[in-house]
């Protein structure tokens, strides 16, 4: 087994764990680790693609690669994003979670 | 004398790891988090500093040498620093 | 079974041991710490698949920028009074969401396995058009980025600042114009006062050479930027400068002068050497490298800005 199937497999086995933290876990921050979780499973998958195009004298393709460079940063600046977003949520609710029946505001009244 | 150099790479390479299993040794088994902490900062820094010095031998030249002495004295601060902040941390109470 | 696939094997457990751990930890902390551990494992698999920029990124973005910023959050949310977690899901539905986990992670293993034989790659496309358009860069990598690819990358630019932007404006109207509220509610503590000051200036030449160094060996504008970003990030830590008003002048020229620059050299590609993003070839490597280092001052100003968050009501004048 080559360490690019190897790879693919583990990036398989990522997705399918982030997908099962991210439906399951009622805190939202641990909703967007598991998030993360499928995000770099998904870039094993497109790093594997990048090792076995390797021609042209090269060892690998660099379109992939870049493309996963561009991936990791623009992920980070989405979860820096809903970060932002999670955290006034719960300040103006008052309750840590995402299921709107049960936002109220700390006077009472609904949220929404 | 390559292979002089080779042997000195294996035996200080060796030397490393024993002090990095050392280490992780006394993570597991030491009794609370501070004496953790002593396990953790002085072993893995030796170890580090070991296998640092076994793989110069075997820099392209001075400045790749140069640049693993760098990143273990990197990584010494960064341990010392952290581990005052983890100690007074554990000393305060929390996590 | 040679050393090195004995080696491979036991680093993809590893890998997936802690990300289960991740997934399974009982706190938010725990799995935070976990995240990062991840992170850094994970550049360890990028190195094997021959792909070291991408393992730098991985892990000065992915494992260290990212850690920062959840465990800064965790520590927010903690802070807030009454907030209640939710209920935990049934076993039923826990079971049935475990057989979709695995039915969907079933599917990719297939396709990975499934993956066409002789494999299509685009590499000679981006080689031959990195050297027509003259670039002459020694790391194929930025040369896809920046000259065949370059669209791309400018558009990502802009992505960070609409993101900067975004988190921005979450805060509250009566904070607009205010700083974020700064890293640590203590006042200074002399070993990270002395760490931050040590490390910061190793740090920034440490991340201009890896920029500089990206046009010809592993290394690059990103990789180099998320590095400076983290040494402003530990001086603030450090209490030793705050974060700056979302509305000062110096702040909001740092984070769009990368993609203005981006977009006026592709424009001004169209004038020179006759179509968008055109570089001229004689010029191809100072202009990329010009890009390139404008590129490096908008991340290192965006990715703290991002971590530190929406400016808050400051309580002390």
């Amino acid at each position: 087994m080559t360490p690019s199937v190897l790879a693919g497999l583990v990036g398989a086995a990522l997705v399918g764990l982030g997908l099962y933290g991210l439906i399951l876990h009622p805190h939202p921050l641990r909703k967007l680790l598991a998030f993360n979780l499928i995000g770099s499973g998904v870039f094993l998958v497109f790093g594997i693609v990048a090792r076995r195009g390797a021609a042209a004298g090269l060892r690998f393709d660099p379109v992939p690669q870049a493309m996963v460079i561009t991936g990791i940063v623009v992920a980070f600046a989405a979860s820096a994003l809903a970060v932002a977003l999670i955290l006034r949520l719960s300040a103006e609710t008052s309750r840590l979670t995402l299921d709107p029946e049960a936002w109220t505001k700390p006077d009472g009244k609904d949220a929404t | 004398m390559t292979t002089l150099l080779d042997l000195f790479t294996l035996v200080a390479v060796s030397a490393g790891t024993f002090f990095f299993f050392a280490g992780t040794v006394g993570l597991l088994r030491f009794p609370d988090s501070l004496t953790r902490l002593h396990a953790l900062s002085k072993a893995d820094n030796l170890g580090l500093g070991l296998v640092a010095l076994g793989l110069i031998p075997h820099a392209e030249n001075l400045l790749s040498a140069l640049k693993l002495i760098v990143i273990w004295v990197l990584v010494l601060l960064s341990s010392a620093s952290t581990s005052q902040l983890i100690g007074r941390a554990l000393r305060r109470g929390r996590k | 079974m040679t050393l090195l696939s004995i080696l491979d094997v036991e680093l993809a457990l590893l890998i997936v041991g802690v990300a289960i751990w991740t997934i399974a930890a009982r706190d938010l902390f725990g799995a935070v710490v976990g995240y990062v551990a991840y992170g850094l494992l994970l550049a360890f698999v990028w190195i094997r698949l021959y792909a070291p920029d991408v393992a730098l990124t991985e892990a000065a973005v992915g494992g260290g920028v990212t850690g920062v910023l959840l465990i800064t959050a965790g520590k927010r949310l903690g802070a807030l009074k009454n907030a209640v977690p939710d209920a935990q899901p049934r076993l039923a539905f826990k079971l049935l969401t475990a057989a979709l986990a695995a039915l969907v992670a079933c599917a990719i293993g297939a396709a990975v396995l499934m993956l066409p034989d002789p494999p299509p790659s685009l590499a000679p496309d981006a080689a031959a058009a990195a050297n027509g358009a003259g670039a002459g860069l020694g790391n194929p990598i930025t040369a896809v980025l920046m000259s065949y690819r370059s669209f791309d990358t400018m558009l990502e630019k802009v992505v960070l600042i609409l993101a900067v932007i975004g988190v921005w404006s979450v805060g509250t109207d009566k904070a607009w114009g205010g700083a974020p509220a700064p890293f640590r509610k203590a006042k200074s503590y002399p070993p990270m006062v002395f760490f931050a000051q040590f490390l910061a200036p190793v740090g920034v030449l440490i991340g201009i050479h890896l920029f500089w160094a990206g046009a010809n060996a592993p290394g690059g504008a990103f990789q180099g930027g998320a590095l400076l970003a983290a040494m402003w990030m530990v001086t603030m830590m450090a209490r030793l400068v705050e974060p700056p008003p979302v509305d000062a002048q110096w702040l909001r020229l740092s984070l769009v002068a990368g993609p203005a620059v981006f977009l006026i050299a592709g424009l001004a590609g169209e004038i020179v050497a006759g179509s968008f993003f055109a570089y001229p070839p004689s010029l191809a490597k100072p202009i990329i490298l010009l890009i390139e280092a404008f590129m490096v001052l908008s991340i290192a100003a965006a990715l703290p800005m991002l971590v530190a968050g929406p400016p808050s009501e400051r309580t002390d004048p």
